[in-house]
């Protein structure tokens, strides 16, 4: 039996012969590849190499509120822009679906059934109905807001019409950077109480107002501060002139409905996520810490929140990433980000597909990487520690 | 002792409609006041969405009895005060919705794949059926045969992929790429777990690139990337160049699921399978996979909702799906303004498929629960 198949019957020399096999067949395939893309390159008229970044972009970006940019600025900067616009709206969508999503996981769990069904119902339809037809539908609401000259107006300083929201640009005077050193410092203060804090109570059970004293680190000596030193923040208010508003802080539709829709549609997700989490703690656990006299708010916070962390977490962290790959369908609304600045219309102009494609690829897979690494970093400090 | 004969008030009731008003919609004052809240907001709301939706709402004639073939006819425009949705954009436009543009003396044929497309799931999703066998038989060379059909040959006239559209273009990127997607992934999720340190970091570096970017940079991979690709005379069809990038896309994600299957099989598994002489495919054929297979079909149909979801993104790259086709439609000047109704139509059609799937999903949730963990705690 053996014999007669020689060499292959020996695992070791299958193996490496497999393995060779696949390189080969690799090797000559991308071989193949690169042969003809060159050569249809070459055919075409592309450029290669990476000199366009350099070259003036020659179109405006009308979203761009970190980086001030003209026309005449080149590619590299298109980049840098969309970048950071993905950024902008990945972060403020995260932070805002996590804060959703915790509350509407926990108020799917209340007692009252007529809440818990109006949230399951909501969940269903946000969870059902595709994402990109939901930024498309928000961004059809908001442009279709009266014209600016009949603009809603909120509380006398935010105008909103079809063109966004307008609200007042704070302007930072040369005093300010002190107050923001101050929040700074306390910031990282009120931390190193709260350690300390923990650790005597460990050690001998006394407790220390943690809360109140962060809170007034935080917030009430940066005041006190700011109005020592003279009060140096003043807002720029939006002026109706003409047919628009001068001056200002302006938030443009397509940023809004992309915020609205990417945190609606994934607080759906993480409030079932946070459901499943909550319910996995077992029923023993609020009986027994009810049972030694503990406030149904410290149950919430010290025994239930902590426990269900472990099991929410791990899911928790796709649901960032799906968010952050997500926020590529701004080009549906013109949203200046990434793959609408960069990947669509540089593109277009320098006709350097590969490049783009592959500096806006690298760019999502390392904006992916960083964030799997911080949240398993955080998950790690609040998975089950055995001693 | 009078104490002792003082009488005691019943218990409050916690049966019947009572008591289950009592416990799970005024149990304390607070959650009374909620209950009352939310009522109110019901109240508020309901009627409003009931009378756009329906009682004003136009379907086909306007208030004044004409047949409205523009937006200018429709009620609401007419005469603000008095008129809801207007349906009728999409009783006027239904065959592009559901066909696109294909040929009307042809569209027997797409009507006759999707009556074949839902006899071919039957037996996939229906596992009691009698002679399943055959129906699976039958599932085999539908692809063929709704290839055939669709896209012309074999006598029938050839019918171009462009004047593919709507609900058609949707249920065929996510048909062939949920197909498709499931043997690459099969393969993908053993090669990740190989013991050939080629074969497994590969299929881990394909699986990790794939999964870290999103869906709509690989339709422009396909979309500008792959014709320089390819060697001049092949010329893809713009579908199917979207179709291998919606593939690539979700053999990866499929990899990951299946790959959470293969984990759960204990290792007795792997062990009896070998010690009986299997080799290494007939193992995973035979043993392994089919068990694993089936404990990873309620996240199967789960990415699969995702991807079905996610065909709308092609709309970007410029082929009409059931959302570019209300797209096309509201930028027809005929049903300008309609944005409201035609959204509100294509969502509705998503959330039915998709709605379905999950409860679909839930329901074998349930059943591989009853049936393969009973015992295990």
């Amino acid at each position: 039996m053996r014999s007669n198949l020689g060499f292959f019957s020996d695992e070791k020399f299958r193996s490496i012969f497999f393995q060779t096999l696949v390189v080969g067949l690799f090797a000559l395939g991308l071989f193949f590849v690169i042969s003809t893309t060159s050569y249809n390159l070459e055919k075409r008229n592309i450029a290669t190499g990476w000199s366009f970044l350099q070259n003036p972009a020659g179109f405006d970006i009308s979203f761009s509120p970190f980086l001030e940019f003209k026309s005449t600025d080149t590619h590299l900067k298109v980049y840098f822009v969309g970048v950071l616009n993905t950024l902008l709206v990945s972060i403020t969508g995260c932070i805002a679906a996590t804060i959703l999503g915790f509350i509407l996981g926990i108020v799917r769990l209340s007692s009252n059934w007529l809440l818990s069904r109006l949230v399951y119902i909501y969940v269903e339809f946000s969870r059902n109905v595709p994402l990109l037809l939901q930024i498309i539908l928000w961004y059809s609401i908001l442009i279709q807001l009266p014209r600016v000259k009949q603009s809603l107006q909120v509380l006398d300083v935010f105008y909103i019409s079809n063109r966004g929201l307008y609200s007042p640009r704070p302007i930072f005077e040369s005093g300010f950077s002190y107050v923001l050193i101050a929040i700074v410092l306390a910031f990282i203060s009120s931390f190193l109480i709260n350690r300390w804090a923990k650790k005597r109570q460990d050690k001998t059970g006394q407790q220390f107002p943690v809360f109140s004293s962060s809170f007034g680190l935080i917030f009430i000596v940066p005041l006190i501060l700011f109005f020592i030193l003279g009060s140096p923040l003043s807002f720029e208010h939006p002026e109706l002139k003409g047919f628009n508003f001068k001056g200002g802080l302006v938030i443009r539709p397509e940023f809004i409905a992309m915020f609205l829709a990417l945190s609606i549609y994934t607080a759906a997700f993480i409030s079932e996520i946070v459901r499943a989490g909550i319910m996995s703690v077992s029923k023993g656990q609020r009986e027994a810490s009810a049972a030694i006299g503990l406030k149904q708010t410290w149950i919430m916070r010290l025994i239930i929140i902590p426990q269900a962390l472990r099991v929410i977490v791990p899911p928790l962290t796709s649901q960032y990433l799906n968010l952050t790959k997500n926020s590529s369908l701004g080009i549906a609304v013109g949203y200046a980000d990434l793959v609408h600045g960069f990947g669509g219309i540089s593109l277009n102009q320098t006709g350097q597909a590969i490049e783009c494609m592959a500096i806006v690829m690298a760019t999502y897979l390392s904006i992916s990487l960083t964030i799997s690494f911080f949240m398993n970093i955080y998950n790690r400090s609040i998975q089950f520690k055995e001693k | 002792m009078n104490e002792m004969n003082e009488v005691r008030k019943p218990p409050v009731a916690t049966t019947g409609i009572i008591g289950w008003l009592r416990i799970n919609l005024f149990f304390n004052w607070t959650n009374s006041l909620i209950t009352l809240f939310v009522i109110y907001c019901l109240y508020q709301f309901i009627p409003w969405i009931l009378d756009w939706t329906i009682f004003s709402a136009d379907f086909k004639y306007n208030y004044l009895g004409e047949q409205i073939t523009n937006q200018e006819m429709c009620s609401r425009n007419l005469d603000p005060e008095n008129g809801g949705a207007c349906w009728a954009v999409i009783y006027v436009r239904f065959y592009q919705f559901i066909y696109g543009f294909y040929p009307k003396v042809e569209v027997w044929r797409v009507n006759l794949a999707y009556f074949m497309l839902a006899f071919a799931l039957l037996p996939l999703l229906y596992t009691k059926l009698p002679y399943r066998k055959y129906f699976l038989y039958f599932t085999y060379i539908f692809p063929v045969i709704a290839y055939f059909l669709l896209n012309g040959g074999l006598g029938f006239t050839e019918v171009s992929t462009n004047k593919w559209g709507g609900l058609l273009v949707t249920l065929v990127l996510g048909c062939t790429g949920i197909a498709l997607a499931f043997p690459i992934g099969i393969m993908l999720a053993l090669g990740r777990r190989s013991k050939l340190p080629v074969i497994s970091m590969m299929c881990t570096l394909f699986i990790e690139f794939i999964r870290g970017v999103p869906l709509i940079t690989l339709l422009f991979f396909g979309m500008v990337m792959l014709p320089l690709f390819l060697p001049e005379g092949i010329d893809m069809d713009g579908l199917v160049r979207v179709l291998v990038a919606v593939t690539l896309f979700q053999s990866a994600y499929m990899a990951e699921v299946i790959r959470g299957g293969l984990q759960a099989i204990p290792p007795g598994q792997y062990e009896a399978a070998k010690s009986l002489g299997m080799s290494y495919w007939r193992m995973n054929l035979l043993i392994i996979l089919p068990q694993a297979i089936r404990i990873s079909i309620p996240p199967i149909v789960n990415t699969s909702i995702g991807l079905f979801k996610d065909t709308t993104l092609v709309i970007i790259v410029g082929i009409l799906d059931l959302l570019g086709i209300g797209r096309g439609t509201l930028a027809d000047t005929n049903w300008l303004g309609l944005s409201y109704e035609i959204y509100f139509f294509v969502s509705l059609v998503f959330f039915i498929f998709t709605f379905g799937m999950s409860r679909y999903s839930l329901y074998l949730e349930k059943k591989l629960k009853t049936g393969i963990n009973m015992g295990a705690d």
